[in-house]
């Protein structure tokens, strides 16, 4: 074995101070087998070393939690007897580097968290997010992810159904990748990786063991530089295919009474699965390195311990299912090999060709990585941008167009027509509504998943921004019928040794913790990227979101198109003109300034309510949350999708000048249809929620205060074109 | 009437068809996995869709070599009915069933989304239940759904009336704006010569509920009940 160099120790992501415990931990000099074993288990990635002290204040609990955060995804109660498993990760790094095996492995590892647990998938969710449509990398990048992300998704035939896509400069050398996999289980037959009976066998299924994503943790765990190409062999490549039998395979073997654990095989491979199973069953395991499964020659033990080989599985068998288990994979075609035993020791031992060839702690390692409280500095206040100081749009309508039009608020269509979003025949909100929803099979019931974030939100004001993402969630659930239950947060944030940076994280995580606990609406799982930089320039911060609700009634689900003519527009929840931040300032004005846009969380949880109960009577034909572009791009939506104008009136009694009272980004408002506009506003007035009728529909054209007719036609044309043409161009 | 939902390693369409079978027919579609060479006589064989051994090679070209296989081929020449769909048609023009073969969508990209198919003919047993030149919504999601066939064979299949559908407008018109993947003369569906197989890309199996965005595909497997029970 090779003498362990400062070098080494530095090649390793290991600082002076981690390998000082390194030796404590070990008594002795690690190996490089060892070594390596630490660098991957107390990489940023695996370890959560920056972010642990601030992810626990986040509330996790509630009487729809089944378990929180610490599994591999999280676990609610959705009744009659069945749970939704799901969870959100990014693929940030190796995207960048490979786009299309970057994002279609980012879809693969986010699927087995969920199987593992025991559900099937039965939704996936994508946050993209990219660099300035000029930037010479964009398109490639948008061309290989949306690929991959359909080329994995497709082929295991799981329904994509619904996203973001999102341009900024500030992502320019730091795309975002963030994939979320809702499944569904029998809440109780879920799966956990806790590993328990001395001597039980430690079985290995999936793919084979190649040298594929060696180091791909600690990788993601740096900053990029002008060399990152280089890096490319550090990503994985995926096999949706075998996957997809990996499933059923899985999912067979737990019909049977054979598993006592099981855990997927993610980032750093044989190594975290194994250290965690033993490790949460407080137990010892001893591996035999020759059985594994190796897809190539005269593989090391480093290199099968480190690879991020994809598909694969790790399983601790019942004593004596052996023979089960072998020809479940058998019919399926998968490798199936018993690698090793679980022991008392409490220490892991990898053996090779006999010989002993590592031998290290369990807890220690698992449990007593390095744990940062980091220096950090709250971000500064904005000025705010008061809404009579910005200048009023000569034509509204105009200003409307451009705004559709714009990188960030054209139609996503090419996107999501690259995905299937139908497989699996439960599909009932389709992308383009406020959150895709899928049926629970078999039942009435149904599921809503939506995912988001506005950071240049959380730029200006991450405490605003954090709680700003959540809510989002809680109104686009909202929106279509469901009552929202529990959120995945995806935390993509740039280099923590940076306090101000740092500052962001904890900032956002303060925000999320306040609207979490206002909506009750926890969190249940979760993934943190950091160093997301290069050259010493960060992403903006990125908190992403997927909130997952529940509609017990799925014939009850409403949608963004309008129902019919002539029904009243009713705009519910208080108009400001907040227009700090907004999509408006940054498209028409050219303007990065102000302060994010505040949430009163009890206005929230209180609009929210009542828009559901009006649902759930069937009192409203259409509903739309208010977001990005405020209440003249929620229009135009509803117009779009169903294909019918409308006329917008700014009421009398509203002293907010007419540009900021349409693109204000004013929080918890929703636009609503209805046919019965006066019982519709006296239920309002009842429960304390501020609403106001605003307009009709009908005709072929929409009408803005302040602004000419645009058809529906032309605002699709506009609306429709920008990402096509782009991309083609 | 009796169906078979043939399931072959990487198919993930198989449920989707057999929940379709299930509403039209009121009884259960028998489920074969694809080493089972021997499973009952029915009066219906379904080819599902998905990724069958994940599209390596060739789309279905795996498949079309698998045990099962054979037997299907035995009993469509024999003169039993069977439909692929997506996947199951390239596996159908693969095993040489129908005629042509689906190359990668002139686009180059996957497409999912609804459109519209005019019916070629009513007068077969997957089609009874439409109009002729009736235009059906129906989705379609493939990545390699461009039909070909040498201008013999489509001379051929176009005299002797083997296409099954084309790609078209709302209104029926049938225009290359109306074509996703560049398919010859808009074809989205073929029969054999027999007219007991059809290969079709789209998904009628999909759009069989209001909830799900449409029924039009519900007609075709009330077509089959009707004429196999």
């Amino acid at each position: 074995m090779s003498e362990i160099t400062p070098e080494i120790v530095a090649e390793h992501g290991l600082n002076k101070e981690e390998y000082a415990l390194v030796l404590e931990i070990m008594g002795r000099e690690p190996n490089l087998l060892e070594l390596g074993i630490f660098s991957v288990m107390w990489s940023e990635h695996c370890s959560y070393k920056s972010s642990k002290k601030w992810l626990k204040t986040l509330p996790t609990e509630g009487p729809q939690v089944i378990m929180g955060p610490g599994e591999n995804a999280g676990v609610i109660d959705i009744g009659e007897g069945y749970a939704a498993i799901f969870k959100m990760e990014s693929h940030n790094h190796p995207s960048f580097i490979e786009p299309y095996q970057g994002a279609a492995t980012g879809v693969g590892g986010i699927l087995r968290d969920v199987f593992t647990m025991g559900a099937r998938p039965i939704a996936n969710v994508n946050a993209l997010r990219f660099g300035a449509p000029d930037h010479p990398k964009t398109k490639h990048l948008v061309s290989g992810v949306v690929a991959g992300v359909g080329g994995y998704g497709n082929c295991v035939g799981v329904p994509t159904i619904a996203g973001e896509v999102e341009f900024d400069p500030s992502y320019n050398g730091n795309i975002l990748v963030n994939a979320m996999t809702v499944g569904l289980a029998r809440a109780d037959r879920i799966f956990t990786a806790q590993a328990s009976g001395v001597g039980n066998p430690v079985v290995y299924v999936g793919s084979k063991t190649g040298r594929d994503g060696i180091h791909g943790a600690t990788m993601a765990s740096a900053e990029f530089d002008d060399d990152s190409d280089e890096k490319r062999p550090t990503v994985q490549v995926g096999d949706p295919f075998t996957e997809k039998l990996l499933i059923e395979a899985c999912l067979e073997l737990m019909q049977t009474d054979t598993i006592v654990a099981i855990q997927d095989m993610g980032a750093a491979g044989l190594t975290s699965s194994s250290f965690e199973m033993a490790s949460s069953g407080d137990m010892g395991v001893e591996l035999e390195l020759d059985q594994v499964p190796q897809r190539e020659d005269g593989m090391t033990p480093y290199e099968m311990m480190l690879s991020e080989s994809q598909e694969r599985m790790l399983i601790i068998l019942k004593p004596g299912k052996e023979h089960v288990a072998k020809a479940i994979m058998e019919k399926w075609d998968l490798d199936f090999a018993v690698i090793g035993t679980l022991t008392d020791s409490k220490r892991m031992v990898l053996k090779f060709h006999g010989e002993v060839v590592g031998d290290l702690p369990i807890k220690p390692l698992a449990h007593h990585s390095p744990e940062y409280d980091r220096p950090w500095v709250p971000t500064p206040d904005s000025k705010d941008v008061k809404p009579e100081d910005v200048k009023e749009a000569a034509d509204t309508t105009a200003a409307l167009k451009t705004l559709i039009g714009s990188p960030n608020m054209s139609s996503r269509r090419w996107v999501w027509e690259q995905y299937d979003h139908m497989v699996m025949g439960d599909t009932i909100q389709r992308p383009g509504g406020d959150a895709g929803v899928v049926r629970i099979h078999g039942t009435n019931r149904a599921l809503a998943v939506t995912s988001d974030c506005t950071p240049r939100y959380c730029l200006a004001n991450p405490v605003r921004g954090g709680a700003q993402a959540v809510a989002e969630t809680y109104r686009n659930l909202t929106s279509v019928g469901a009552k929202p239950l529990a959120i995945t947060d995806n935390m993509n944030f740039g280099n923590p040794e940076r306090p101000e940076i740092m500052g962001q994280f904890v900032g956002c995580i303060e925000g999320m913790r306040d609207a979490c606990l206002a909506l009750d609406y926890p969190v249940v799982s979760g993934n943190v990227s950091l160093y997301n930089e290069t050259n010493g320039k960060g992403i903006m911060p990125t908190p992403v979101i997927g909130g997952v609700g529940l509609l017990e009634n799925a014939d009850r689900l409403a949608t963004v198109a309008f129902g019919a003519e002539n029904e009243t527009l009713v705009l519910v929840g208080e108009s400001k003109g907040h227009l700090g931040r907004s999509v408006y300032m940054d498209v028409l004005e050219g303007k990065r300034e102000g302060n994010a846009p505040l949430v009163d969380l009890v206005a929230e949880r209180r609009n929210g309510e009542f828009i559901r109960s009006r649902i759930e009577a069937g009192l409203l034909t259409s509903c739309h949350d208010l977001s990005d572009g405020g209440l003249a791009a929620a229009v135009a939506d509803m117009a779009l999708a169903s294909g019918m104008g409308a006329t917008v009136t700014k009421p009398a009694s509203s002293s907010v000048p007419t540009t900021a009272w349409l693109f204000g980004e004013d929080q918890g408002r929703y636009l609503v249809s209805v046919a019965d506009a006066d019982s519709f506003l006296a239920a309002a007035k009842q429960a304390g929620v501020p609403a106001e009728a605003i307009g009709r529909t009908g005709g072929q054209g929409l009408t803005l205060p302040g602004g000419s007719t645009i058809s529906v036609t032309e605002l699709r044309e506009t609306n429709e074109s920008w990402l096509p043409n782009y991309m083609a161009s | 009437m009796k169906a078979a939902v043939i399931v072959f390693p990487g198919s993930n369409c198989d449920r989707d068809i057999q929940v379709a079978l299930r509403q039209s027919m009121g009884s259960e579609p028998q489920m074969v996995w694809h080493k089972d060479a021997d499973f009952d006589s029915v009066d219906l064989i379904c080819l599902p869709g998905g990724f069958s051994y994940g599209d390596y090679l060739r789309c279905g070209a795996m498949s079309a070599k698998s045990p099962v296989m054979k037997e299907v081929i035995a009993r469509a020449n024999k003169g039993v009915p069977v439909l692929g769909i997506c996947n199951g048609f390239q596996i159908l023009a693969e095993s040489g069933l129908v005629p042509g073969a689906l190359m990668r969508n002139a686009g180059l990209k996957f497409v999912c989304r609804d459109l519209h198919l005019k019916v070629e003919r009513n007068d077969s047993i997957f089609t009874s239940g439409y109009a002729t030149g009736q235009a059906i919504k129906i989705p379609v999601a493939h990545h390699d759904g461009n039909y070909f066939v040498d201008a013999e064979g489509l001379k051929a299949i176009e005299d002797k009336g083997q296409v099954a559908f084309r790609y078209c407008g709302a209104d029926g018109t049938v225009t290359a704006e109306n074509n996703p993947n560049g398919s010859l003369n808009n074809i989205a569906g073929v029969y054999n010569a027999k007219g007991n197989v059809l290969g079709m890309m789209p998904h009628p199996e999909r759009l069989c509920e209001a909830a799900l965005g449409g029924t039009d595909g519900k007609a075709m497997f009330e077509s089959l009940v009707a004429a196999l029970s």
